[in-house]
């Protein structure tokens, strides 16, 4: 935001209009369907959705029904940044020859359609410098085909396919720098967001709209069946997690890294982890070392960060 | 009809040619030999000024044919064009094209797959994508295909087709060979191709949801739909050649045929080989044999009912397949060909010659063989064998 003051201050400002409605199959708690809901609240006109293969996708688009009130176009799981450059690129020439209307294009993909098959595809659309808004709502594994470890699972947590085993206690690798990997190519914008606060999220969205070329928000999805926990804990969880420093919400405007959310006094991780099923094994004595190293990859995360902060050096 | 001017112009400038002058929208693509010539045209032309439209490369063919299905569902005229891996990358991506009515037109530069590499002149890499939903056109030589770009343009935006169109043409010997090409005027071609009117176009006012989870209930009723658009192109093709041959003076069909009429034995092939059986097949009615040619210009949707047509009067007949099917009865070509006439009661022997694979050549003098052989086969009314290989060394 610098520079510009914030578009909303309070909830209060939010339109009313909903573009995502109710209806959609999304879990109880789902912070997917939060993520959305809020994005599409702050759209600025006529705006098309790319929604990849995922939770999102096969619980909204279930025919005959939709939950979406504006264009939307899902094609498979790895292309969404694809699909939304061939978009962005038909509508301004075709804006250009015949006088179609501008539309804004914005991609809600998955964790493991960007961190993982649609990483590809997302370089791709980021080094074209097509101008769209992609958003990653990230639960840190592959949730809609029953929880398998993704390249955003982080260290330590168990999935279905890094479990908690006698031998090998959970995902023994860290989980990407997703916000790293797109403003290595020199995007205008990238940030990562929390529904926990949602003013700072859709200031982020409204700003990214404004702005022109690609964007991307990466923005935490707890994820009540993949992560553990009861329906009504989502936003508590989303909030733990920045507190915590286990998502450190941040931007990166041109390449300069500016630190949203300040947590000067860090809550205890343990506080994040016990909340839920996917950490249970951490807290036993026998896990100690891989709690140690999570927490060691939390805090670098953070002193990296605050280092760029006060550096001002341009990713 | 504007004054025709004969050119002499490379198949693959051909047809970035004709793509120009069908003043596409949006063109996506991923550089692959031996297609590299229509897309490094198609960026000269856009970045001169001669061509309004987006040019984009991907950073693969998967994301080309996905940015393709993008663009096309914004409403644009879309094009790509590939061939062998870069196909079999896109090959997810080219079901969905279909399935969700995305008109485009995608030239194949027909090449084999790996392995062993080859970036020769085979037909398997299509056959992969035969039952896809799309619609396979086969060009015989430069001009065809050139002018098979224009009616896939037009078929694919058909309001009662509304599916992608490949344009086949063989590797090498069309796409880097010299040949003669009547083009038509840049007039004819914007009168014949209007601006793309799309009724699934994204627009804000009229919102759609494309790509919907289909479950049991509906899914079949969905592929019901393409079957039935897919099938439905054999009845829209004519009306769409004859206004083409208007334009053009160049008749199409859903098959070239070459004195198959009052044949004995007809050999039936697809591609740049038809013209040299052709040639074959001039030379033996010289001598008297009554052979005859079936060039397929559709292979899909398959013109059944056309070709029962020659195929009922005569006693044999030889299929080409520049492809194999692997561990089944034979080529491609040749087993659509047999249960059109098992199921048409036609009880002629039929032969399966698979030939050409990899880009070998396939010479005059070959041609003559394979035609002497379906005339054999009529004569004695069978063949020795199903399929044969056609000059594999032991």
């Amino acid at each position: 935001m610098s520079g510009q003051a914030p578009v909303f201050k309070t909830p209060k400002d939010l339109p009313r209009e909903d573009w995502f409605t109710e209806g959609h199959r999304l879990c109880a708690g789902c912070g997917a369907g939060i993520i959305v809901r809020l994005a599409m609240k702050v759209i600025r006109g006529p705006t098309v959705v790319v929604n990849p293969t995922g939770c999102v996708e096969v619980s909204t688009t279930c025919y005959p029904y939709t939950a979406w009130k504006v264009p939307y176009v899902h094609v498979a799981f790895e292309n969404g940044a694809a699909v939304a450059s061939g978009i962005v690129e038909a509508i301004n020439i075709l804006h250009k020859k015949r006088g179609k209307k501008l539309h804004d294009v914005i991609v809600f993909a998955g964790d493991g359609g960007t961190f993982d098959i649609g990483l590809q595809a997302l370089s791709g659309a980021l080094e074209r410098g097509h101008n769209l808004l992609y958003i990653c709502y990230d639960n840190e594994a592959y949730m809609n085909t029953g929880i398998q470890r993704s390249g955003a699972t982080p260290f330590g947590a168990a999935t279905t396919t890094s479990p908690a085993g006698r031998v090998i206690p959970g995902k023994q690798q860290r989980k990407k720098d997703l916000i790293g990997i797109a403003a290595a190519h020199k995007i205008p914008y990238a940030a990562t967001a929390s529904i926990s606060h949602p003013i700072d999220f859709v200031n982020k969205v409204r700003k990214a709209l404004e702005t022109e070329g690609p964007k991307v928000i990466h923005a935490l999805s707890p994820c009540v069946p993949g992560w553990g926990y009861r329906p009504s804990e989502t936003v508590r969880i989303a909030r733990l997690a920045v507190e915590t420093r286990y998502f450190p919400v941040y931007e990166v405007d041109h390449g300069r890294v500016k630190i949203n959310i300040r947590v000067d006094k860090p809550k205890p991780l343990e506080e994040f982890l016990k909340t839920q099923r996917r950490f249970a094994h951490l807290l036993k004595p026998e896990n100690a070392h891989v709690l140690e190293e999570l927490k060691r990859n939390i805090e670098e995360n953070w002193e990296r960060l605050v280092k760029l902060e006060e550096s001002g050096v341009t990713l | 009809m504007a004054q025709a001017q004969r050119i002499a112009i490379l198949g693959d400038e051909a047809i970035a040619l004709a793509v120009k002058q069908a003043n596409v929208d949006v063109i996506a693509a991923y550089p692959i030999t031996p297609q590299t010539i229509i897309v490094e045209r198609l960026s000269e032309y856009v970045a001169n000024g001669e061509l309004d439209a987006a040019f984009i490369q991907a950073e693969s063919e998967h994301s080309a044919l996905s940015i393709c299905v993008g663009a096309g569902l914004a409403g644009a005229r879309v094009y790509t064009s590939t061939c062998s891996q870069g196909l079999a990358l896109m090959h997810e991506i080219v079901y969905a094209t279909s399935s969700m009515r995305v008109p485009m037109v995608m030239t194949i530069v027909n090449r084999a797959l790996n392995a062993p590499l080859n970036i020769h002149c085979e037909h398997g890499d299509v056959m992969a994508e035969r039952d896809s939903g799309w619609v396979h056109l086969f060009a015989a030589n430069v001009q065809e295909a050139y002018d098979l770009t224009f009616i896939a343009f037009k078929l694919a935006e058909h309001k009662d087709v509304m599916l992608p169109v490949s344009v086949n043409m063989d590797a090498f010997i069309l796409s880097h060979s010299i040949e003669p090409l009547t083009p038509i005027s840049d007039e004819d071609a914007a009168r014949f191709l209007p601006p793309k009117d799309y009724e699934l176009a994204i627009d804000f006012d009229n919102p759609i949801t494309h790509g919907t989870m289909a479950l049991p209930d509906t899914y079949m009723e969905f592929k019901m739909q393409l079957k039935e658009a897919v099938e439905g192109v054999k009845e829209i093709f004519p009306e769409v050649v004859e206004e083409y041959a208007r334009i053009s003076g160049r008749k199409y069909w859903y098959f070239d045929s070459y004195m198959a009429d009052d044949a004995d034995a007809v050999v039936i092939v697809m591609g740049s080989t038809y013209g040299t059986v052709k040639t074959a097949a001039k030379k033996l009615r010289e001598e008297g044999l009554k052979v005859g040619v079936i060039g397929l210009t559709m292979f899909r949707p398959f013109p059944e009912e056309q070709l029962v047509e020659v195929l009922k009067n005569v006693k044999a007949v030889v299929v080409m397949d520049r492809a194999y099917g692997y561990g089944g009865l034979g080529g491609p070509l040749y087993t659509d060909v047999i249960g059109l006439l098992y199921r048409n009661g036609i009880r002629i022997p039929a032969k399966n010659i698979v030939y050409g694979l990899g880009g070998r050549d396939f010479k005059l003098d070959e041609a003559e063989a394979v035609l002497r052989m379906a005339a054999q086969g009529a004569r004695e009314g069978g063949f020795d064998t199903h399929v044969q290989w056609w000059g594999v060394r032991a």
